[in-house]
């Protein structure tokens, strides 16, 4: 039985990859020769316990905090990613845990917050507001109005209203840093489900989470970080739950071992 | 694994059904309270019924406001809502008007500018002694003494964006360090007296006394803004987002031009349309355009929001702060030309006195938020006409300027306190 994300196209060559990317915090060895691929239309979840260096590792990605040593690859070309601005030109958007949206501004006015059309030096509302329903509805994001501010919508609207914004700048990778972190339950379903329409788009997504059941329902690949290396990457389709945990955890023996009694017990069924 | 449920690549809004949180969404997008409103008159009640209870007010208690303190003193003397003393006030209040402006624009970026009364007193200590004393064009130095405001506000900018003073702190060595350098530019005889014909005197006795100047500007402003909003109504009904139906346009026009034409026929009753009511509607309607319909007002709005939001999406913070204190230094020193043009003098008290806390005092009235991230230039219009109102009618009830402070003051309290609640009932109501 393959379930039907596995049947999807993914591309030969990945779209972003990092080759033995490795990154040092004075005597602390934060990234050593760390491996990652993406393909077009591929979730990644990108996991490990707090300090597995998961935020340095994008950081190095959206060129905030540039790695020291090591490649990054985009459409097989060696890039240089060293300024936010290079990584958002090469097509790598970034979602960030805290938002970074404007509550006072409607939702369109934010969905254009330093990319504002203008026409003749004043603001073309109208087009925003027209391109902001259209990206709203090909996303099946459903918000009350585009006209209301922030402030008035939840916590799964307005994580829905950061990724549709980082969509706009037309990107082929996009990196969300814990989007369900925080949200309830329907919420956190409304997120993963715009987080599978990135991917039918073609994108190629970065997702970062703690949550095992959110990264078993939308990831293709399971990156695991600990201790700022590569501890496996497996495919969600085939892997359990609890050796994901152990790869994040360390205690690979322990699983193996669980495993096993596991398989066996049921086994003796 | 509930998420499951919707892998489907279809899932479009044609079939909502299949899943239960699909399903929700779609209640969700006809939830009543939050986006849809009927059409017409009954819309329009209930969405201002809904806007009163969720804490929206606008600028509705100011309304209400200049309506009970203009009854209150018509009742006790007749004269105060005569053409006269209407003409009066408006005059007297474009000055402070002027410097509440630029006050706005601070209190949007949720800072506060204590400068603003030294900066003004500056300005007209400068123009008089480039003017007066040293022979200056007088248009020259008009000019030079606006830019004094503007750099001594670009300075209190610098200090605030750069090295990361907090701009109380900033502004408040400012008015006292202003107010100092006012006192050394005046000299020893402390008084200087202005041309009572020249340009700066005209700014505040200058009357168009022609009938048809103030209603042509009434004229022309109603027309403008029908035209403007049934261009836009036009525009967004063939892209295909939601316009206001012209029923509402030609409402609003209405509302327009009821005070529109009410205050041009009080004008031409006394001596016409006073030239500062010109200029400072002018800078109203000016700024109120830079705020809300060009890219600099909607990074002075997103920066009262969320500073960490607006530099991630590429605003430079340090830049508009700057800009929005070098403006509030421009329009500070341009408000003290109109209350030097007033006495027709520099003197030692140019600047000092209430003015300060008048013209902050006249932008929270009006409905600007103390906490950053709403106002409009409006409001320092509405605000203004209230304390002058106060002001005014005291003066001809001939009651004492200490009553007169404690009652400013409690209009202020009163408006704080609305600013406060009404913020707090948006928040429960999560619109703030």
């Amino acid at each position: 039985m393959k379930p039907a994300k596995e049947m999807m196209h993914v591309s030969a060559t990945p779209v972003l990859a990092l080759r033995g990317i490795s990154k040092r915090f004075g005597a602390v060895q934060a990234l050593t020769d760390v491996e990652l691929e993406i393909h077009a239309g591929e979730v990644v979840a990108l996991v490990g316990d707090n300090g597995a260096g998961k935020s340095t590792l994008v950081k190095t990605i959206a060129g905030v905090g540039p790695a020291d040593d090591g490649v990054i690859e985009w459409d097989g070309r060696p890039v240089t990613v060293d300024r936010p601005h290079a990584a958002q030109e090469l097509g790598i958007a970034t979602v960030y845990q805290d938002l970074a949206l404007c509550d006072n501004i409607d939702v369109v006015g934010n969905l254009f917050l330093g990319r504002e059309i203008v026409r003749a030096g004043v603001l073309d509302e109208v087009e925003m507001e027209r391109r902001s329903r259209e990206l709203l509805s090909t996303l099946s994001i459903r918000i009350p109005s585009v006209r209301i501010p922030i402030a008035s919508l939840s916590g799964g609207q307005r994580q829905t209203v950061a990724i549709a914004r980082s969509l706009l700048g037309e990107p082929k990778i996009v990196i969300l840093d814990e989007p369900t972190a925080a949200l309830g339950v329907e919420q956190t379903a409304q997120v993963l489900d715009l987080v599978e329409r990135l991917r039918e788009r073609g994108l190629g997504v970065i997702l970062i989470s703690h949550n095992m059941a959110d990264v078993k329902a939308v990831a293709d690949r399971v990156a695991v970080l600990r201790l700022g290396r590569n501890n496996g990457t497996f495919d969600v389709a085939t892997t359990s739950q609890e050796e994901i945990i152990s790869a994040i955890t360390g205690a690979t023996d322990n699983a193996v071992t669980r495993r096993k009694a596991r398989t066996t017990a049921e086994g003796t069924k | 694994m509930t998420t499951d449920l919707s892998k489907d690549p279809q899932d479009t809004p044609q079939e909502p059904e299949d899943t239960p949180q699909a399903a929700a969404a779609a209640v969700t997008a006809v939830d009543p309270r939050l986006l849809v409103r009927q059409e017409g008159f009954a819309g329009y009640w209930s969405e201002f019924r809904r806007k009163l209870r969720s804490g929206e007010l606008g600028s509705l208690p100011v309304v209400v406001g200049l309506i009970i303190i203009g009854l209150v003193f018509q009742l006790r003397d007749s004269a105060f809502l005569g053409a006269e003393n209407l003409s009066n006030l408006f005059v007297t209040a474009a000055g402070t008007g002027l410097i509440a402006v630029g006050i706005v624009f601070v209190l949007i970026l949720g800072e506060i500018d204590l400068s603003v009364g030294s900066v003004s007193g500056l300005a007209a200590a400068t123009f008089a002694v480039l003017n007066v004393n040293h022979g200056m064009p007088e248009w020259l130095a008009l000019v030079v003494a606006i830019l004094s405001g503007t750099v001594v506000g670009a300075l209190h900018g610098f200090f605030f964006a750069r090295i990361g003073v907090p701009a109380f702190v900033v502004t408040l060595a400012g008015l006292l360090g202003w107010n100092g350098l006012m006192l050394q530019v005046l000299g020893s005889n402390g008084t200087i007296n202005l041309d009572d014909s020249g340009l700066v005197a005209g700014l505040t006795n200058h009357y168009f006394s022609d009938v048809a100047a103030a209603y042509g500007l009434a004229t022309l402003s109603v027309v403008a803004f029908l035209l403007v909003s049934l261009r836009d109504a036009k525009r967004r009904e063939a892209a295909g987002v939601p316009s206001r139906p012209v029923s509402e346009i030609v409402l609003r026009t209405a509302a327009l031009a009821v005070p529109a034409y009410v205050v041009a026929w009080l004008f031409n009753e006394y001596k016409g349309l006073p030239m500062a009511v010109v200029i400072f509607l002018g800078v109203v309607v000016a700024l109120d355009f830079v705020l809300r319909r060009t890219s600099y007002g909607r990074k002075v709005f997103a920066l009262g929001g969320s500073v960490e939001a607006a530099s991630r999406a590429g605003i430079n913070v340090a830049a508009v702060r700057i800009s929005v204190f070098a403006l509030s230094g421009t329009m500070a020193a341009l408000g003290g030309m109109f209350l030097a043009s007033q006495i027709n003098a520099a003197n030692q008290s140019s600047g000092a006195g209430s003015l300060l806390m008048n013209a902050i005092a006249a932008a929270v009235i009006g409905g600007t938020s103390l906490f950053g991230g709403r106002g409009k230039t409006w409001s320092a219009l509405l605000g203004v006409l209230v304390i002058q109102s106060i002001a005014s009618g005291m003066a001809l009830l001939g009651i004492a300027s200490a009553v007169q402070y404690m009652i400013t003051g409690a209009v202020l309290l009163a408006a704080v306190v609305i600013d406060s609640v009404s913020r707090r009932t948006q928040k429960t109501a999560g619109r703030a």
